[in-house]
């Protein structure tokens, strides 16, 4: 038989603000245990939750974005569960009534098409605790920093079927959040994972499986694997006559496979109900205005843009768009480039992407600055290099030798145009390959690229390649 | 009697608003329901006490049932009984470490983490 795959991805993003969703205390990732968990964040008695004016605006930004609706009025409720790291015994979080909810985000495909996968909602909610489990004897370490970090929890519609869609929406997604400048998209430090319900139906099929949720995966390989091998249990499992358990399942990275989490069966009872700690959320336009006045460009607008602007092909130009950072580079030696975009692109992508990923370096940290880079494109447009030459001038650049002008100066690098010049070396190239010379006035023109290539030998790569094709051309022929 | 058990026999007595048959059809909960309520709740039942908070809660299910069956569709959830919307706090670290202060009060600490018997097997 065959099978249809379908998946539903929720994402948490852990907000970028500085204080926590319901206390002062600070966010920030690597402090002391217990540093930054203050009375409201440890649950203690009298203590009240009072919301935080950054996360409620970031949750409207993703919101905006995804095109979804910003609901006026929105409600948290209480989660219950009992576990350590979670010190009131519940979570805070929206369960009927979360703050943004029907949108929508377009993720490519590898064949080129775009596909649209329905965004059910947006919720925001807080971060529990860390449990640390190595290094004690019967007893176990919580630290509470984590505990009241803000999250927002995106949920998709169950419009996925492959694990290829799954990792370019959680992709699009990651690019989006980092954009919008609400989450530091930070995988390992766990600031955006994923949790994926994922069900096989034989195809045709209108009614969904019975679905297993994957929890916690925070990578994109992890992703697709776990997704790739979820889907393979499930079908071996049906068509060996069992049954797909509605249960919660952890990926095992190390072999690569899921398995159950528990161990006994114990139904999941969260008994949610509004928190009388918090009055209902109410986002009016002047706060919707004021989110929607701080977006900045949104992935989708900029490819465009960079396609007409630059006349960029879509696959550059959703390269060059992935993430922001990267964008940024790419507009900043275009325009030290006087505008020259696809040169810009070709240098970015190749000759800069190799360099940065051989040292392992992130766009931001590249030692060749946009300004520098776009100055050297300006060198080749104005044939005082070739392209040829300016590899050589951008190495010699990227090991910290200055910019391009002072980089052609300082290693005589300037291409040589003149004609008679080049005229010399050519005349000196025939004299000394006179087999060459005959077997070329025989027939054999393929001996024109052998020619050519003693004289950019001769020229240490300076002669203007052009010029030399034109000129011993008319020398030989003529 | 306690409180709840007195407000439905109030209700009761003076029978204002209940249609008699949804009454009727009140759910009972069993004894292994209580049981397993006490469990998510992190209660410790005494076994003798089982049938009496039985009861006890059935009435309250009683009572929910009497307000399920009221015509609600033109009435908008409550979702707090203030009627006013939640004020906002500027996105600012306002608090100071103050560990050891709340550590002082702690059973066990090491390292800076508070300690709990442990809870994975």
């Amino acid at each position: 038989m065959e099978w249809e795959t379908v998946i539903g991805l929720e994402i948490h993003a852990q907000l970028a603000t500085r204080s926590k969703i319901f206390s002062g205390a600070s966010t920030a990732y690597g402090a002391e245990p217990n540093t930054q968990a203050c009375a409201v964040d440890l649950g203690l008695p009298g203590v009240l939750p009072v919301l935080n004016k950054g996360a409620v605006k970031m949750a409207v930004k993703l919101g905006l974005a995804t095109g979804c609706t910003v609901a006026p009025r929105s409600v948290f409720a209480r989660k219950n569960y009992f576990y350590p790291d979670l010190p009131k015994g519940y979570q805070i979080s929206q369960y009927e009534l979360p703050i943004v909810h029907d949108g929508e985000l377009h993720i490519e495909l590898e064949d080129g098409t775009t596909k649209r996968i329905g965004v059910t909602r947006a919720h925001l909610e807080e971060d529990a605790g860390k449990s640390l489990h190595e290094g004690f004897e019967g007893v176990t370490g919580i630290d509470l920093n984590r505990a009241g970090t803000p999250l927002l929890e995106i949920v998709s519609e169950p419009d996925i079927r492959s694990s290829e869609e799954a990792v370019a929406y959680m992709k699009k997604l990651h690019s989006l959040v980092r954009y919008l400048g609400i989450c530091d998209g930070n995988m390992q430090e766990g600031s955006f994972r994923c949790d994926a319900n994922v069900s096989v139906r034989p195809r045709g099929s209108t009614e969904f499986g019975t679905r297993a949720e994957i929890k916690n995966v925070n990578s994109f390989r992890f992703v697709q694997q776990a997704i790739d091998h979820e889907v393979e249990r499930q079908i071996d499992l049906i068509e060996s006559g069992g049954e797909v358990v509605q249960e919660t399942r952890l990926f095992d990275a190390v072999k690569g496979e899921t398995r159950s989490m528990r161990t006994k069966e114990e139904a999941n009872d969260y008994r949610y109900f509004p928190d009388p700690d918090l009055l209902p959320l109410e986002v009016d336009d002047a706060l919707v205005d004021e989110a929607r006045s701080e977006l900045p460009e949104l992935p989708d607008a900029k490819k465009q843009r960079f396609v007409e602007q630059y006349g960029l092909s879509a696959y550059d130009a959703s390269v060059l768009t992935a993430s922001r950072e990267l964008a940024d580079y790419f507009e900043a030696v275009a325009d030290a480039a006087g505008g020259e975009g696809k040169l810009a692109a070709n240098w970015v992508m190749g000759e800069l992407s190799g360099a940065l990923n051989k040292a392992g370096l992130d766009i931001t940290e590249s030692p060749v600055t946009p300004a520098i880079l776009g100055g050297m494109l300006q060198r080749i447009t104005d044939e005082t290099i070739s392209g040829k030459i300016a590899k050589q001038v951008f190495e010699a650049m990227w090991n910290g030798e200055g910019d391009a002008d002072t980089v052609i100066e300082a290693h005589g690098l300037k291409q040589v145009t003149d004609t008679g010049a080049i005229e010399a070396m050519i005349d000196e190239v025939i004299a000394a390959n006179p087999d060459q010379v005959a077997q070329y006035k025989g027939g054999k023109d393929k001996l024109l690229g052998f020619f050519v290539g003693q004289v950019m030998k001769a020229s240490r790569g300076k002669a203007n390649p052009g010029q030399v094709n034109d000129l011993l051309k008319k020398k030989l022929d003529g | 009697m306690d409180v709840f058990t007195f407000a439905i026999e109030r209700r009761l007595a003076d029978n204002s608003g209940f249609p008699e048959s949804r009454f009727e059809e009140a759910m009972s909960l069993s004894n292994e329901q209580v049981t397993e309520i006490a469990h998510l709740a992190r209660l410790q039942v005494d076994q003798a006490d089982l049938p009496e908070y039985a009861r006890n809660l059935s009435d309250i299910l009683s009572f929910v049932d009497a307000m399920n069956a009221m015509e609600t569709d033109s009435v908008e959830p409550l979702a707090h009984p203030l009627e006013m919307p939640q004020r906002l706090r500027e996105d600012a670290v306002t608090e100071e470490n103050q560990r050891e202060q709340f550590q002082a009060v702690a059973p066990q600490v090491e390292a800076g983490l508070y300690l709990v018997p442990r809870v994975i097997e």
